[in-house]
This record gives C-alpha cells, sequence and structure tokens, in this order.
C-alpha cells in the first residue's frame, strides 16, 4: 500500500486537531477528539497490514497454510477503542453538566479561569 | 513473599479495592467506607514496601505466565518502586485527609470518592512498575480518566467542569499522538517490551521515523509534567480540583511524567538508533529551563492560592527535567529524591490551603487578608512548607536540590543559579501569601480590576457546615507530610538507596539483561561508574540557605512595598498572563506548535 495509510493517518490527526482549535461547540471538540483517535486505528491496523492476509482466527484455519494480517496491532486497536470509549462518555458527562449548571456548550464562553 | 507476586499485587490491590468499595459503597455506612478504603490504602503501601528491598537491580514479574518476548511483563528498579511507593503514600495521606472532607450525599454515593482515588492509584502505580510500552499507555489513560473525573467531581460549580474538560481533551489528544508514536515504533522494530525496542532499534539508522516516534510517545508525558509549552491545562486542572486531589495531582501524577520520559528514553531511545545523547541533553535543558523560570514567573503573580502552587509545580518540574537531561546517575539521583521530597511538600501545602477553603470559602491570597490569625498552626505548617518549596537543609527538598545543582554544575555552571532563583521565588511567593494570610503582614492589597487573572474568591467550601471543629486529620496529615519531607532529607538511607537505584536507571544495558535474560545484554557494558554522591555537601548547604534567605527577603519585600518594582515588570508578565487564556483551542494550538517544533529540533540535531 505504500506510504498512503501513514499519510492518511496524519492527515485525520491535523484534521481533528484543526477542529478541536476552532470549536466553538464542545460537542463537536469532543466529536473532533474521537476523529483524532481513529487515526490511531489507521496508523495501528496499516502496520499490521499483510497483502493478501486473512483475519487471524485459527479456528477454521490450519496455522501457516495461508498468510495472517498481524493480531497484535489489532488487539491495540480494540484496547484503544475501549479506552476511547471511556474518555469520550466522561466527557460528554462533563459537556451535559455544564449545559445544565450554565446553559452553555461553547468553550470560549468559559472564561472562568485565566492568568 | 517473592517479587513475581508482589507486583502485580501492587496493582491488583487498589483496583480491587476501588471495585469493592464501589459495590459495598451502596450499602455500608460512610465511616464503614472510609475504613474500608483506608485499610486497602495501607494495604498497598505494605506490598510496595515489601517489593523495595528486592529491587536492588531489575525485578520483574511475567504476567500471565507468558515469557517477557512474548506477554506483557512488570519490571521494578529501585526508582520506579520508590515513585510507586510515593504515590501509595500520598494516596494513604489523601485517604486519610478525606475522612472527613467531602460533606457527601449518604446511600448511593458513599463509596464513590475514596473508590476513584484507589483507581487513580492503580494507574499511577502501574504506570510506575510497568515494562512494556502499550502497557504503559493503558495505565496512563487509567490514570487519566480518573484524573479527570476527579477533577470535575464538584459539578455545582461551572470551573470544575471547564478545568476538567480542557485536561481531559489536552491529555487525551497528547496521549492519542504517543499511541502513534507506539505504532511507529512497533512498524520499526515489531516489540512492545521496552528493552525488546531499545534492543530491535539498534539494528537501524537514527532516521526521520524514529525522531518523529520519539517525539511523538513522549508528547503525553510532557502534556502529563506539564513541559512548557504543554502545560497550559495544569493550573487550571489544579485550581479547581477538590483539595485532596490537588494532592496527587501536583504530589505525584506530574511528576510520573518526567519519570515516563526517563524512563522510555534510558530503555528505549538511549543506545544506536536512538535519540542521540547531545540532542537530547541540549533540547531538554533548554525545556527544564524554559519551563523553570515560566512556573517561577507565573507563580509569583497569582493571588489563587491553588493556581500559585499549581505553577510552582511547573517551576519545580522544569528543574526535574533538567536533572534528568543531564544523563548521568548524579543528575539522576539528585532528582528523584528532590521528587520525592517535593511531593510531600507540595501535598502538605495544598493540604493546608484545604483548610483555608473549609474555613473561610476563599483561597483568594487578597481576600484571605489577615482573616487567618485565628490559624496559628496551620500558618506556622504553611511557612514551614514554604521553606521546604524553597530548600531550606535539613528538609529533603534542599538535599535534592543540592544534589542536582552539583550534578548540574559539572558541565554547566551557570544551571545552579537557575536551581536557587526558581527554588527561592516559588518558595518566597508562598511564604508572601503566608505572611499576609495567617499575621497580615504589611498593607492592605488593593484591587486590580480588569488584570487578565483567576480569583480565589467564591469557591465553593467542600464541607458544608463551617461552624464545626476544623477535623483533626486535615492539620495532621499535611504535619506529617512535612515529617516525611524531612526524615526524606535527614535519613541517609534513603538518599543511598536512590543512589544506587540512579546506577540501574541509567545502564540500559543492566534492564535488558534482567527483562529478557542476561544473553540479550551483548553489548558492552559501559562499566561501573563512580559512586554517585548521596549526602549533603557543603555548597549544597550554602545554595539551600541562599535561595530560602532569598525567599524571605522576595516575600518581605512584595508584603511591605509592593507597587514601585510591581509595575516595572508588570508589562512583560501580563504577557505571559494573557497567554493563559483559558481556550482549549489556543492550548491545543500550543500543543502542535510545541511538537512540531520539537521534531524540528531534534531532527536537525541527528
Amino acid at each position: 500500500m505504500g506510504p498512503w495509510p501513514y499519510l492518511a493517518a496524519g492527515w485525520i490527526l491535523l484534521v481533528a486537531l484543526y477542529g478541536l482549535v476552532t470549536s466553538r461547540n464542545l460537542i463537536h471538540a469532543i466529536g473532533c477528539l474521537a476523529v483524532a483517535q481513529s487515526s490511531t486505528y489507521v496508523l495501528l491496523l496499516s502496520v499490521g497490514y499483510r497483502r493478501g492476509g486473512t483475519a487471524p482466527v485459527f479456528s477454521d484455519l490450519r496455522p501457516g497454510s495461508r498468510p495472517v494480517v498481524d493480531p497484535v496491532v489489532q488487539a491495540l486497536a480494540l484496547t484503544d477503542v475501549v479506552v476511547g470509549a471511556t474518555v469520550t462518555a466522561l466527557l460528554l458527562a462533563l459537556t451535559i453538566q455544564l449545559r445544565k449548571r450554565h446553559g452553555t456548550v461553547d468553550p470560549q464562553a468559559l472564561t472562568g479561569l485565566r492568568g | 513473599m517473592p517479587t513475581a507476586t508482589l507486583l502485580p499485587l501492587a496493582v491488583a490491590i487498589p483496583l480491587f479495592g476501588a471495585v469493592l468499595l464501589a459495590v459495598a459503597g451502596r450499602v455500608l455506612p460512610r465511616t464503614g467506607c472510609d475504613v474500608l478504603a483506608t485499610a486497602v490504602a495501607v494495604g498497598d503501601v505494605v506490598c510496595l514496601a515489601l517489593l523495595w528491598p528486592h529491587t536492588h537491580g531489575v525485578a520483574t514479574a511475567p504476567l500471565g505466565g507468558w515469557p517477557a518476548q512474548v506477554g506483557i511483563v512488570l519490571a521494578a528498579d529501585r526508582l520506579g518502586a520508590g515513585l510507586a511507593l510515593l504515590a501509595a503514600c500520598l494516596v494513604l495521606a489523601v485517604v486519610v485527609y478525606s475522612w472527613r472532607y467531602f460533606d457527601e450525599p449518604s446511600g448511593e454515593r458513599a463509596g464513590v470518592f475514596p473508590a476513584m482515588v484507589l483507581l487513580f492509584e492503580a494507574g499511577m502505580v502501574g504506570f510506575a512498575l510497568t515494562g512494556d510500552l502499550f502497557n504503559a499507555f493503558v495505565f496512563f489513560e487509567l490514570m487519566g480518566a480518573t484524573a479527570y473525573a476527579l477533577t470535575g467531581y464538584r459539578i455545582e460549580d461551572p470551573r470544575p467542569l471547564q478545568g476538567a474538560l480542557t485536561f481531559g481533551v489536552v491529555n487525551s489528544f497528547a496521549a492519542y499522538c504517543s499511541l502513534l508514536g507506539i505504532g511507529l515504533l512497533y512498524a520499526r522494530t515489531g516489540q512492545l517490551n521496552l528493552a525488546a525496542l531499545g534492543r530491535g532499534l539498534a539494528g537501524h539508522r537514527t532516521d526521520l521515523l524514529v525522531v518523529t516516534a520519539f517525539v511523538l510517545v513522549i508528547t503525553a508525558m510532557l502534556v502529563k509534567a506539564a513541559v512548557v509549552p504543554f502545560h497550559f491545562w495544569l493550573p487550571d486542572a489544579h485550581a479547581v480540583a477538590p483539595t485532596p486531589v490537588c494532592m496527587l495531582l501536583s504530589g505525584v501524577m506530574v511528576e510520573l511524567g518526567v519519570y515516563g520520559i526517563a524512563r522510555i528514553h534510558w530503555t528505549v531511545f538511549s543506545g544506536p538508533g536512538g535519540v542521540p545523547d547531545d540532542a537530547f541533553r541540549r533540547t531538554f535543558l533548554a525545556l527544564g529551563v524554559l519551563t523553570a523560570l515560566t512556573g517561577a514567573a507565573m507563580c509569583w503573580q497569582q493571588r489563587h492560592l491553588k493556581r500559585m502552587l499549581a505553577f510552582s509545580t511547573i517551576g519545580h518540574v522544569g528543574l526535574f527535567v533538567v536533572g534528568i537531561a543531564l544523563l548521568t546517575p548524579d543528575g539522576t539521583a539528585g532528582t528523584a529524591l528532590y521528587v520525592a521530597a517535593h511531593g510531600c511538600a507540595k501535598a502538605a501545602l495544598f493540604g493546608l490551603t484545604g483548610v483555608l477553603l473549609d474555613r473561610y470559602g476563599s483561597v483568594d491570597e487578597p481576600g484571605l487578608y489577615g482573616r487567618a490569625r485565628e490559624l496559628r498552626l496551620v500558618g506556622v505548617l504553611f511557612v514551614i512548607g514554604a521553606l521546604a518549596l524553597a530548600g531550606l537543609p535539613p528538609f529533603g527538598t534542599g538535599l535534592g536540590k543540592g544534589l542536582t545543582e552539583d550534578a548540574a554544575g559539572h558541565g554547566h555552571p551557570w544551571l545552579p543559579a537557575v536551581f536557587v532563583v526558581v527554588s527561592a521565588v516559588t518558595g518566597g511567593t508562598v511564604l508572601r501569601a503566608a505572611l499576609r494570610i495567617f499575621w497580615g503582614f504589611g498593607e492592605t492589597p488593593r484591587p486590580r480590576p480588569g488584570e487578565p487573572e483567576t480569583t480565589g474568591e467564591g469557591e465553593e467550601p467542600e464541607i458544608r457546615g463551617p461552624r464545626r471543629a476544623l477535623p483533626p486529620m486535615m492539620v495532621a496529615v499535611p504535619a506529617a507530610l512535612l515529617a516525611g519531607c524531612v526524615l526524606l532529607g535527614c535519613v541517609p538511607a534513603v538518599a543511598r538507596a536512590l543512589a544506587g537505584g540512579a546506577g540501574t536507571f541509567t545502564d540500559p544495558a543492566a534492564y535488558r539483561a534482567a527483562v529478557l535474560g542476561p544473553a540479550a545484554a551483548a553489548t558492552a557494558h559501559p562499566g561501573t561508574p563512580g559512586p554517585v554522591p548521596d549526602a549533603w555537601t557543603g555548597a549544597g548547604v550554602l545554595l539551600g540557605l541562599l535561595s530560602a534567605a532569598l525567599a524571605v527577603a522576595l516575600a518581605v519585600l512584595a508584603t511591605t512595598r509592593p507597587p514601585t518594582w510591581h509595575r516595572a515588570i508588570g508589562a512583560t508578565a501580563r504577557g505571559l498572563r494573557r497567554l493563559h487564556s483559558g481556550h482549549l483551542g489556543d492550548y491545543l494550538a500550543w500543543l502542535a506548535l510545541g511538537v512540531a517544533a520539537l521534531c524540528a529540533v531534534i531532527a536537525a540535531q541527528t
């Protein structure tokens, strides 16, 4: 596949960064954070990719009979999904509280902390 | 017990305790939850204390019966185990401190706060003890996610929510950068074990991929360690987190970031095919000095006590980064002691700030002017804490600072001056606040309208019903922590043990041999370095006295004659303060700029 998946991962990260920096809505910002995380999925999966490889599940596959993709990065990506789900849920919960108590979800309207 | 049992237990005890509390907290009364949480915290301290004598070299424990080449391994040397022990001790202090702290609604939520503190402990201990890069990321995120939740624990108030969101988004984004770096390293070597990664990189040239991977992996650590320009989240989070949480965040979590940088550099990138020593040294010395000076300058400007302490942490972290950037066993040993002593002193100061918040519902320096005269004992402890921060002998901070200065002064004679200035300014700022609040020194402060600053007024007292008596533990725990800080400086065995540990820490061949088996350490052993200094020296005592004297002078000057010389430095300081805008977008832009600049700077030197 050449360098393309890596460049795509970098591009996704930068797009997410742009979204985060310019965000005017916390839910949008947390979405951007999830986009940033998907760049890690793309990178991890492309690291483990093998041309012509199949899923590394050996229940119906004799070991060694055909190439499989790297299972380690898939385990990493799965763990990463779990971590991401936790963090996203937590941040969204905080945002809900913010909306309830202060009626805003605009990060730029929060000026309580500076200097 | 063998280390193969103790190592996993150190992580499992708090995890199990957290689950137990979350479940049993629904039926147990408040006292039952506190007793349970304290028992678990004591259990983990005992477990790590039992582990400590086994860490002459590197103690390892392969998990799940898999050998290190395939599975995940826990590996503890003296510094890692020591940092885990520090975290466990501070968690115990925090659990005891918060016995009567929150006036929680009883019922289903009674066990939630201690359960989260224990979960946080599991993340910190795991991060300090792991020998696997991806595992480190998982513990890092466990520690992070719990810390975000704890920061935003008081959801009634807007500012904790803002602080927690900023903390969460910035740290998570950095953690994903780190994961990208881990992916790149895996692509290059096919390994995740720290020791195996180091061996794997040795077969390759240092190219742009390695530099990018290095910078990405340590981005998360730099953010956690609050190194400038990655530090913006820290004062916001510390200013709003509940006081017991601040004790942990400032006392040990931030330092774990510094530990992560050093650990990953030594085990993975220090050999051939990694990052050249000179590039690392120059870059991180510059970063450390910049961080230290920024932290000190910002600390001086603060009126919100917790924010003041947070910036003082940034100042000290800068000094720690300088200490590890020297890449010598001396510097590492001094920094390790400095970190431990600073953790005790800073946690004590946060605890005492919690007393003020409890009594007066404010942590604003001008707002509290002269109001706390009746809290004499708290005032005295606050002054002692400020002097410990300034590095007065015989506090452990003084010894750690002296040893690090000594190590730094060998190649860079101007570095000890930075240490003295930063500890004098941060200690002096806290002393200034103490003199004003507890003794009403100087003239009544005038209001400064229109300044871009965070006041400490209008805080929700964290305990309802301020007319009740002060819980004795809220004073006893800070006093015990300060006593611990003195002991670290006075008991030579501690410094000696850490000096020995620093020798192992800075020897990647020993680490590799312990984790992967003796055959793996085929590279030539660099030869045992000379003994690492571990005792007070004349110069160290003098510089410690000097910085403490400077701190007192600064505090007295600031309380007696504020306006004239304040205005002179006001313009530059205001510019610096404006940068701390409180906007999430700005902070992430700085983070991106920092990552790009680091990549460019390190790539240019390889």
